[in-house]
């Protein structure tokens, strides 16, 4: 099986979220930058059928020399080699025109993908990669198991579960269940030595478009300040929750 | 041309999500000077969104579209956007809308926005606010394509009624195939859905045991609200991963969100934040959770809940 994983190159959860050039650009000063977490489930699931069923494992990013360290350190967790289509990536619509070629061109038998990036939170990579490679997909996947050409998946729903089979090739985007959080792959040394030796190609972009354009970002607004009830006036809350707030 | 909204229903039963995406099809309607149109499967009364401004009903009815599937909902909207002459194509950011959004926009070389917060800030260019960066920002993005497909975050808008007399057709579209077959929906049931609760209670390590957490039933059944925690007391096994909300558990984007013994890390933040009124309750005054909260009691969990509980039952019995 031959498996591609999609890669954001994401700014790490904890990052302080600030805008420069009039709030037109997100700002990278002293941003750490990480495998995308919804992708990093993917791509642990990648390696597991690698390592148990034998399957090669290629990682895609669309993005600028910058992601090189996020393409590495997936090579350093166990993918089999890395491509970067050198493009600064305007919006889902525009990379998932990108990877389409690329999956043409490889004989791919499986994409997975997470779900949504933590940035843009667009969530349209998986479901645009379908619709241009007329293949199905399955989203918000939480349980994954492929048997030659058969698959079984299971993917969230609003206050359930649902079973899903299907067969390849899929794309399967996918989040926290995919695997569990304390299998998460990280990088040891062996494999960050071996990493280096592994390809990391670096292609062109193809012409190819964009359908939205970011005018510039806003900050939520700041918060009003927390109203402190005492706990020995609980009369005081449930007014405020129902004449303030109107919730209750 | 009219504006096309996809409003879905479990069980023949419209969702808050599929009456709150009419309501802010409606105001895009008015907007752009148009009518509304919105397509349904299975809905048993597909009346009832003329209530809140649908003028024209596409109905399809066939028992073996029970059970969701996103290719083959997608063909059918994308049926219903031709038949309707339309371009402009509003679903939920629920679960399933964000499912089957991106094929409809593929369809129609569309640009789709997710998430969106706002009606449009201007048509021309059509300029639609929408979140970003898991609930810290928003950003102000154009459609350039002719096409649009909008996805509504939950509960940014409300529900809005406004009423119409609609027309309701019959719609049965082809219906497109797909290699993906349903073998089984497990729902967890008689417990409301974190996605669809519009009050949610939530309990963090600060509970102790899995035992404690029959207080947080308890003060979510006067509320009807459903129950949530954070990571480490689903990790422990107190409560099931269900019902873990965050960065990297369920996003809630309720209405009230009351945190129970939660400190508010960060990553616990990014999937509450969207909540409209947030409480705390926790014996820290320092828990990061307070900047965040719009109403904060610090107190011992084990005193405070069960008054308000009785409190709150008793406020229930006078308002009923
Ligand atoms: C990559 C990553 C992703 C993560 N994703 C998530 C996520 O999705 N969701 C999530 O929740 N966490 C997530 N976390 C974990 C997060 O950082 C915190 O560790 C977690 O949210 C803390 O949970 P807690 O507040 O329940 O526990 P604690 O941090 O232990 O806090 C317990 C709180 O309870 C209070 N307390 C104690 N006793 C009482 C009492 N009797 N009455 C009232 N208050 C009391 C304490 O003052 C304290 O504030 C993630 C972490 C990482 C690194």
């Amino acid at each position: 099986m031959k498996i591609l994983v999609c890669i954001s190159h994401v700014p790490d959860t904890t990052s302080k979220i600030n805008f420069t050039d009039d709030s037109t650009k997100f700002d990278t000063n002293g941003v750490q930058f990480v495998i995308n977490p919804y992708d990093e489930f993917a791509l642990t699931r990648a390696i597991w059928f690698q390592e148990k069923q034998g399957a090669s494992v290629t990682v895609v990013n669309v993005g600028d020399a910058g992601s090189e360290p996020t393409l590495r350190k997936a090579l350093a967790i166990g993918a089999d080699e890395a491509i970067r289509i050198d493009a600064t990536p305007t919006d889902g619509f525009f990379v998932a025109q990108q990877i389409a070629e690329i999956f043409k061109s490889g004989g791919y038998d499986l994409i997975l993908t997470g779900k949504e990036s933590i940035d843009y939170n667009g969530g349209m990579v998986p479901g645009l990669l379908a619709s241009f490679l007329d293949i199905d997909y399955i989203n918000g996947c939480i349980g994954l198991e492929i048997e030659n050409n058969n698959v079984n998946a299971s993917r969230e729903i609003d206050g359930g579960v649902e079973k899903l089979s299907a067969s390849l090739p899929i794309i399967i985007a996918g989040q926290k269940g995919l695997v569990e959080e304390k299998d998460l792959k990280i990088p040891n040394m062996r494999g960050i030595m071996m990493a280096r030796k592994k390809p990391l190609t670096v292609v062109a972009p193809l012409e190819s478009t964009s359908t939205t354009q970011i005018q510039n970002f806003e900050k939520s607004a700041e918060k009003s300040a927390c109203k402190m009830v005492d706990a020995n006036n609980l009369d005081e809350l449930i007014n405020l929750l129902h004449n303030e707030a109107k919730v209750i | 041309m009219s504006v096309l909204v996809y409003a879905d229903s479990s069980e023949g039963k419209f969702k808050k999500t599929a009456l709150e995406v009419v309501s802010y099809g409606k105001a895009v309607a008015n907007q752009l000077d148009t009518e509304l149109t919105v397509v349904t499967v299975n809905a048993t009364q597909p009346e009832e969104l003329q209530n809140y401004g649908a003028n024209k009903i596409l109905n399809v009815n066939n028992s073996d579209l029970n059970v969701f599937n996103a290719k083959i909902y997608a063909g059918i909207i994308i049926e219903a956007a031709f038949t309707s002459n339309t371009n402009i194509i509003i679903v939920s950011s629920n679960t399933d809308g964000k499912y089957l959004a991106p094929l409809v926009a593929a369809r129609f070389n569309a640009g789709y926005v997710s998430n969106a917060v706002e009606v449009p800030s201007n048509t021309s260019p059509f300029t639609i606010k929408r979140k970003v960066f898991s609930n810290k920002a928003f950003s102000n993005t154009v459609i350039t394509a002719d096409s649009k497909v909008i996805g509504l975050a939950k509960n940014s808008f409300g529900i809005k009624e406004n009423p119409t007399t609609a027309e309701i057709e019959e719609f049965s579209p082809a219906l497109l195939t797909s290699s993906i077959k349903s073998e089984s929906v497990e729902k967890a049931s008689g417990k409301i859905a974190i996605a669809d609760a519009d009050i949610v209670v939530s309990g963090g390590r600060g509970l102790k045991a899995a035992e404690n957490f029959k207080m947080i039933e308890d003060l979510a059944e006067v509320l009807g609200a459903a129950t949530a925690c954070s990571k480490p007391v689903s990790d422990m096994g107190w409560r099931p991963h269900g019902e873990h909300v965050g960065q990297t558990g369920k996003p809630v984007a309720a209405n009230l969100y009351i945190a129970v013994a939660i400190s508010g890390a960060i990553q616990h933040l990014a999937g509450v934040n969207a909540s409209k009124t947030k409480v705390v309750i926790n014996t820290d005054p320092e828990a990061p959770f307070f900047k965040a909260a719009d109403y904060g009691i610090v107190g011992d969990a084990f005193e405070v809940v069960p008054q308000l509980i009785e409190k709150l039952k008793a406020f229930k019995a006078e308002n009923a």
